[in-house]
């Protein structure tokens, strides 16, 4: 199971250019490769999408295509930066009240006040980041050291698989209902630190991020080298130690491996949750605008879907980037 | 005004047993407000303005307050929020504070000072049962049908449906919502019944004896329901009306205006506790939507295009600002083209449309009791005594002495509140002609046809 996991990343990740293996020989055919068969790619899709679009036609009008999510990119930037504007002159007019009433009321401690403004859909992107950010790092925190205890005792493994193999597959949606009942009879502050809605997306994201990590952990724990670990043992590494300098360095491929794929899901389950719940964060954003229904929201969700996917993407790739980084093997998989 | 003396001491003792003191008197000066961070929820419904205007105008802030304002998916969910104190107030049908406090589905003591709007909402049929229908209404000379178009052309529709043995399925958005009344009232009044509740049995789903089968929906997903073919028709407020005229879906058929001319819609709901706790604050926000109100009906609605151009924004209704026109500035597009004068379809302040008359929720109480949803006779002072918890002038009084006190307002612009008894004189105007006193509840529930009478019980 795990293998056919590690396997489907290699396949999501760029593989264009093992494809025209071909072209490797010279500069020229390297420059296609590089720009010019994305570019191709791109533009066919572009086309593809405008024709598309144009024959769709919804109850909200056409369906949009790339030049009306365009034009949405630019006006979400300029609501964006009017909102930034009113935001300033709010805080303006509370300072100015804020004198007026210590001029009539001395014992008054004025208190700056956060702009109660609407969020922007750059706003929605940073949330939704943050929440997905700490979702996975929790979940990163949790399922790394299980995942090594797991693939050290074959015993706790037997005892736990059945767990995970039951919770893996479950949807985030299913989920939700029950950590938002969860969340609100246990975090019940009046003055909460943290937003209630923010937690319960946190703590969906973990649920189900969480496994992908423990098993590909737990099977790059249990299939270390045989002679690694018999190198410990000549040297009667005490268990720490072991961990920390043949398990662990040993099984990073295989960590990150799962990391990368947790992220994925974790990105995925947010948007969904989001949507659901109704939590600040890109999904609201895009089940707003479809209960808006105004001749714009097509082409606003389109907007938030692209950015989702690049979004995505550049997880992705960061996560890629800090394996290589962190990894002994400076060949690790694309 | 009719007088009604011992209901108002009756009020009064109210008030002073219970130990509502939250309402100064206009010799005292207003205090700052003991809170000044808030949030308010609504719903994506035109008649949400007040809010919105009192946010984008500077009312809020005027008052000293900080309002963040945030959409709910659905009603429940909103209740919710204000009970759990997730909210600290929101726009609500004018039947959720009444139910909640008599324990028709949450219980909580839930209060309202302001009344948001009169009118406001429509019943709409998708195309294919107008087709059905039209031939039964009458037509003008033009060739236009005769409004306002009663349930009768409906009947013969339901009667088919219900011989071919296919349920009548429409949408309305909450059990003790307006829209359920009035879709009730409207289907009752052409003789078709749109079924009762049994609470008493844990029958809440309000279909039993019906011939159209009603269910909740929430009002932005209305049109979009009916597009599905999940329902036939629904009743909501605006835009979902002319929503479904714009994208060809359906046709509305008759407004609320017309089955009751002027009658109340939406409330500003909080919890007795908050209103008890702040009732500075309670009454700076109670003077922010009046204030509010009178700038949406200022100069004959000079100042609607402006009030549809922010309910447009994705924050507030976010459709297309054609289509909140539609309505708003005192038009409704029936069928595609039909495009009739309704001046008042949204009232917001004249007529007194912010006070929170004891009648407007008598009348809730005699619709409740009717349908099944109050499961047993109460007399005519229970239905009093009830009113006066829930809805408080004396509150909505306190903001608007205040504001006429730094001639913000002007005293004409509201009832003489050393006379106002908070009973508006019978009204007339309903489709089938059937008078409302609201000081007589039990009498109003025996005139009709359909419905429970006195003594009965599910």
């Amino acid at each position: 199971m795990t293998t056919t996991t590690a396997n489907a990343t290699k396949l999501i990740g760029f593989k264009l250019p093992q494809l025209s293996e071909v072209f490797n020989r010279t500069l020229v055919s390297g420059a296609i490769r590089l720009i010019a068969l994305p570019l191709a790619g791109m533009f066919t899709f572009l086309l593809l999408w405008s024709i598309t679009a144009q024959n769709i036609d919804t109850s909200l009008g056409k369906f949009p295509g790339p030049a009306a999510v365009m034009e949405q990119f630019n006006s979400l930037y300029d609501e964006h930066q009017r909102s930034r504007e009113k935001e300033q002159a709010f805080y303006q007019r509370q300072e100015k009240r804020n004198a007026e009433r210590v001029a009539k009321d001395p014992s008054y401690e004025p208190k700056i006040r956060a702009y109660t403004g609407k969020e922007t859909f750059l706003d929605q992107i940073v949330t939704s980041l943050i929440t997905v950010m700490s979702g996975f790092l929790l979940a990163v925190a949790i399922a790394i050291p299980l995942g090594i205890a797991i693939g050290l005792s074959k015993p706790l493994n037997n005892a736990i698989n059945p767990i995970i193999q039951v919770f893996k597959p479950v949807s985030p949606l299913a989920w939700l209902p029950l950590v938002t009942m969860v969340v609100s009879a246990l975090y019940a502050t009046p003055d909460p630190v943290v937003a209630k809605s923010f937690l319960v997306s946190l703590i969906t994201v973990t649920l189900c991020c969480l496994w992908p990590m423990v098993i590909n952990t737990a099977v790059g724990v249990a299939g270390i080298d045989r002679d690694l670990v018999n190198v410990s043992k000549v040297l009667r590494l005490p268990a720490l130690r072991h961990v920390q300098k043949i398990v662990l360095p040993a099984s990073v491929p295989m960590i990150f491996t799962g990391m990368r794929l947790s992220l994925g899901v974790a990105w995925m389950v947010l948007i969904a949750a989001e949507m659901l719940a109704q939590n600040p964060g890109l999904g609201k954003f895009v089940w707003d605008e479809f209960q808006n229904g105004s001749s714009d929201s097509l082409a606003r969700i389109m907007a938030a879907v692209l950015v989702i996917g690049v979004i995505g993407f550049l997880l992705d790739r960061g996560m890629l980037t800090l394996q290589k980084l962190v990894s002994w093997d400076k060949s690790a998989n694309q | 005004m009719i007088r009604n003396k011992p209901f108002k001491t009756l009020a009064a003792s109210l008030v002073l047993t219970m130990g509502f003191s939250s309402a100064p008197a206009t010799a005292k000066e207003l205090g700052y407000p003991e809170k000044e961070e808030l949030t308010f929820g609504f719903i994506k419904l035109t008649d949400m303005a007040p809010i919105a205007i009192a946010y984008e105008k500077g009312f809020f802030e005027d008052e000293g307050l900080y309002v963040t304002i945030e959409a709910q998916a659905n009603w429940k969910v909103l209740l919710d929020g204000v009970i759990d104190g997730r909210l600290d107030g929101a726009h609500m049908l004018a039947g959720q504070p009444i139910a909640a406090t008599m324990g028709f589905g949450t219980k909580a003591d839930i209060i309202t000072p302001f009344s948001m709007d009169l009118n406001g909402n429509g019943i709409t049929v998708s195309n294919a049962i107008w087709e059905e229908m039209k031939p039964n209404i009458p037509k003008m000379e033009d060739g236009r049908p005769v409004h306002p178009i009663k349930a009768d052309a409906l009947k013969p529709v339901v009667e088919k449906y219900k011989a071919e043995g296919k349920p009548f399925n429409m949408g309305m958005v909450f059990p003790v919502s307006t829209h359920n009344y009035e879709l009730r009232y409207w289907l009752a009044a052409g003789g078709i019944h749109p079924g009762f509740y049994a609470p008493h049995k844990g029958d809440t789903s309000g279909q039993i004896d019906a011939d159209a089968l009603l269910s909740v929906t929430p009002p932005p997903q209305m049109p979009a329901t009916l597009e599905a073919g999940t329902i036939y028709g629904y009743c909501v407020g605006e835009p979902w009306n002319q929503q479904a005229v714009f994208k060809d879906i359906g046709v509305p058929v008759v407004t609320d205006y017309e089955i009751w001319k002027d009658n109340p819609e939406k409330v500003f709901g909080i919890t007795k506790e908050f209103a008890e706790k702040y009732p500075n604050t309670t009454v700076r926000v109670t003077r922010a939507l009046i204030r509010a109100a009178m700038w949406l009906d200022e100069n004959n609605n000079a100042n609607r295009s402006e009030a549809v151009k922010i309910l447009s924004q994705s924050n507030y209704v976010g459709a297309d600002y054609d289509v909140i026109a539609n309505s708003m500035t005192g038009t409704f597009e029936y069928e595609k083209g039909d495009k009739r004068e309704v001046p008042d379809f949204n009232v917001f302040f004249r007529y007194n449309a912010t006070y929170p008359y004891y009648s407007d929720a008598i009348w809730y109480l005699t619709q409740m009791r009717r349908w099944g949803q109050i499961s047993e006779d109460k007399p005519d002072a229970w239905y009093k005594e009830l009113a006066a918890k829930v809805y408080r002038p004396d509150i909505y009084a306190a903001a608007a002495k205040s504001l006429i006190e730094e001639k913000l307002a002007s005293a004409e612009q509201f009832p003489d509140f050393d006379t106002e008894d908070g009973f508006r004189n019978p009204q007339t105007h309903f489709i089938d002609g059937i008078v409302y006193n609201g000081q007589k509840p039990n009498e109003y529930i025996e005139k009709f046809a359909i419905g429970l009478k006195s003594g009965q019980k599910l």
